[in-house]
């Protein structure tokens, strides 16, 4: 029971006044940045990093503020899905199959109440999961060493592509970049300066902030720019809502349904490589060939299809967070840009994390709790406010978005040369898009890349030169094992999921066109 | 094509990173592995992916027409000038006039683009200046 007084502990320290409120404007703005297609939470967090370092927030409060933007973006997604058949982000495009025709039946507000009430328990009991998964992990985590540690960057890069990669060779290309980016700058350890050409811009490395508000934020508005013409709004007839309480029995329907598939979103969210898209998709299909076996309700507005893939989503969210913290090695874009946030404020995450600054992790977690109770508030009776956001038209809003990440760079550093990168960025992003060439890789690159190097050299060291090492323990045999597995499993796998999917959303596509 | 484009300048820029790594100055407190060696494998590795993809190209994505590709670089000039005089003109004048350009260019009509560049700009600037008193760029005017 010693972890449920650490967590007592973290509450009480959780509770100030100022904390409260970064909470509740964290959950307030994830929201809205989540209900604005396009824009998902890793756009979100990247956006207001800068700007929580500008106001000089301390760690614990900057944490509080930018996981509430996390969990306040996943709720957020699915209210542009359901009324608007747009998914906010990747992660709800399954929201998108039952949560459309339930609303086109007249039920938009039960459909958005349920899936809230989903999302609130899939977050919930995944944050408990967390509470007690995190801390068995570290004990193994103890057990690395820097040869581990190399082999644990490696799994992390090898399994990033996920399930869902279309192509393995593009996800290691775009490894590759990040890391290269990492180089720059002067080396750590012998203060040789590394691919700087004389310009004393780089001598601190490229900025991450500075790459990373680029590549998520303002590709985005680029991407927004080539396609203007198929701008997004919703009209003021789509955001009527409607009655918001389901019936009873309804929600009862869902209880089982729900139990199911927080652990398939869990397990989906621990496990390196495959995340909240990969978590909300097995939570519907699965929970299709449970309760549905004829194929006859799931798509036409299923009460049960609305709920599977937002529990999905948002537990595996909060599974996300278990590798993050006590590995030190992010799964998703989003957990890799809070991984950048706690580096930023020199705080390292992984085993030591725990036991040097267990404040900092348990006053996170209990406010993942907080935030967790406050949306479910928010999305529920005040949801009308944020349905609303979807009136502006993108055309407006975007580039608000690209001129709030400015800010936030500008200010942090004062630097004209900071923003006009971040618009190099910005494009390089957009290209690499379109090509489909993975982002988050670059992205955890840039930000791995040197610990990595690190880690390398110190293992060299201990083992005077000798590269077995990298394969010298059980521990390490184990993770290249399972960075294999992962490298090559959606090679093999990848396109029969992604073939699945496709088959699934057309499949009620055509039934919701008829 | 694109991909094989693509690798092809990803090829070049992992030989030029090689070189780069060959180039830097090695001290006399030179640990066993150095700062050359993973710089090298990373390079290594750039090079075999950019082969991979000349080898093995994807689809040809969906490239926007002519004018779209002119949208695109004509919104990063834009950016870019915005980012290189920012200081000079002032955060209010410089955002205001990007505001625009990018809603313009996104479907608004130009009469209202200029409201909504302004309107963007002044907003910004009460929020995150005066409430949150962040630091944004001073122009000649002071704001």
């Amino acid at each position: 029971m010693e972890t449920l007084s650490l967590l007592a502990g973290g509450f009480a320290l959780a509770f100030t006044a100022q904390n409260l409120m970064l909470a509740l404007i964290g959950c307030f703005i994830g929201t809205i940045v989540g209900a604005l297609p396009g824009l998902g939470p890793s756009n979100g967090v990247a956006i207001l990093i800068p700007i929580a370092f500008s106001l000089g927030l301390g760690p614990i409060p900057s944490l509080i503020l930018l996981c509430s933007v996390y969990y306040g973006a996943l709720y957020g997604s699915r209210i542009s899905a359901i009324l608007l058949n747009i998914p906010g982000d990747d992660a709800a495009m399954m929201t998108c199959l039952d949560g459309h025709p339930m609303a086109q039946k007249g039920m938009p507000g039960q459909a958005l109440t349920l899936s809230a009430i989903a999302s609130f328990v899939g977050a919930f009991i995944a944050t408990w999961g967390l509470v007690f998964l995190a801390p068995q992990l570290v004990k193994i985590a103890l057990l690395f060493g820097p040869a581990e540690y190399f082999v644990l960057y490696v799994m992390a890069f090898a399994t990033l592509g996920g399930i869902m990669s279309n192509n393995q060779g593009k996800a290691l290309f775009a490894v590759a970049v990040g890391l290269a980016i990492a180089m720059v700058g002067s080396d750590s350890q012998t203060g040789s300066q590394r691919f700087t050409f004389g310009q004393i811009y780089l001598f601190d490395g490229v900025s991450f902030l500075v790459a990373v508000v680029g590549l998520f934020a303002l590709s985005e508005v680029f991407y927004f720019l080539e396609k203007h013409h198929s701008g997004t709004r919703g009209d003021a007839k789509q955001m009527k809502i409607g009655k918001l309480m389901p019936k009873w029995s309804t929600i009862k329907s869902c209880i089982p349904t729900m139990g199911r598939t927080t652990v398939i979103g869990f397990i989906c969210g621990v496990l390196p490589g495959s995340g909240a898209t990969l978590g909300s998709f097995l939570s519907y299909s699965l929970e299709k060939a449970t309760v549905d076996r004829d194929g006859k309700s799931f798509g036409t507005g299923d009460p049960r299809g609305v709920v599977a893939p937002e529990v999905g989503n948002n537990a595996a969210a909060g599974g996300s967070l278990v590798p993050m913290l006590s590995l030190g090695i992010p799964g998703s874009g989003t957990t890799a840009i809070l991984l950048a946030l706690l580096l930023q404020l020199n705080i390292t995450p992984g085993p030591l994390l725990f036991s040097k600054n267990p404040d900092i992790v348990w006053s996170l977690i209990a406010s993942l709790f907080i935030a967790n109770v406050m949306l479910l508030v928010m999305n529920v009776p005040l949801v009308g406010i944020f349905t609303r956001v979807l009136l502006v038209p993108t055309r407006i809003m975007m580039p608000i978005v690209a001129m709030i990440s400015v800010v936030g760079v500008y200010s942090l550093s004062g630097s004209t040369v900071d923003v006009m990168t971040m618009v190099g960025f910005g494009l390089l992003g957009w290209l690499f898009r379109k090509l489909d060439v993975p982002i988050v890789p670059i992205i955890l690159g840039i930000l791995l890349g040197n610990e990595m190097e690190v880690n390398l050299r110190r293992a060299m060291t201990i083992s005077d030169g000798e590269w077995s090492i990298l394969v010298g323990s059980p521990l390490a045999i184990i993770l290249w094992a399972i960075a294999i597995t992962g490298f090559l499993l959606p090679v093999i796998l990848g396109r029969r999921v992604k073939k699945r999917m496709a088959a699934e959303l057309n499949e009620t596509n055509a039934a919701s066109d008829t | 094509m694109s991909d094989r484009i693509f690798g092809g300048v990803g090829l070049a820029l992992a030989i030029f990173y090689i070189w780069a790594a060959s180039t830097i100055k090695l001290t006399f407190m030179v640990d066993l592995v150095g700062p050359r060696t993973f710089p090298y494998i990373i390079g290594a590795g750039l090079a075999l992916t950019s082969v991979y993809m000349m080898i093995r190209p994807d689809d040809e994505p969906d490239w926007p027409s002519a004018g779209g590709v002119m949208e695109i670089l004509a919104a990063t000039v834009v950016m870019l000038l915005y980012g290189r005089f920012l200081p000079e003109v002032g955060f209010i004048v410089s955002t205001a006039l990007a505001t625009a350009y990018l809603t313009w260019r996104l479907g608004t009509l130009p009469q209202w683009s200029v409201v909504v560049g302004a309107s963007t700009s002044v907003g910004i600037y009460i929020v995150f200046h005066l409430i949150l008193g962040l630091s944004l760029a001073k122009g000649p005017l002071g704001f």
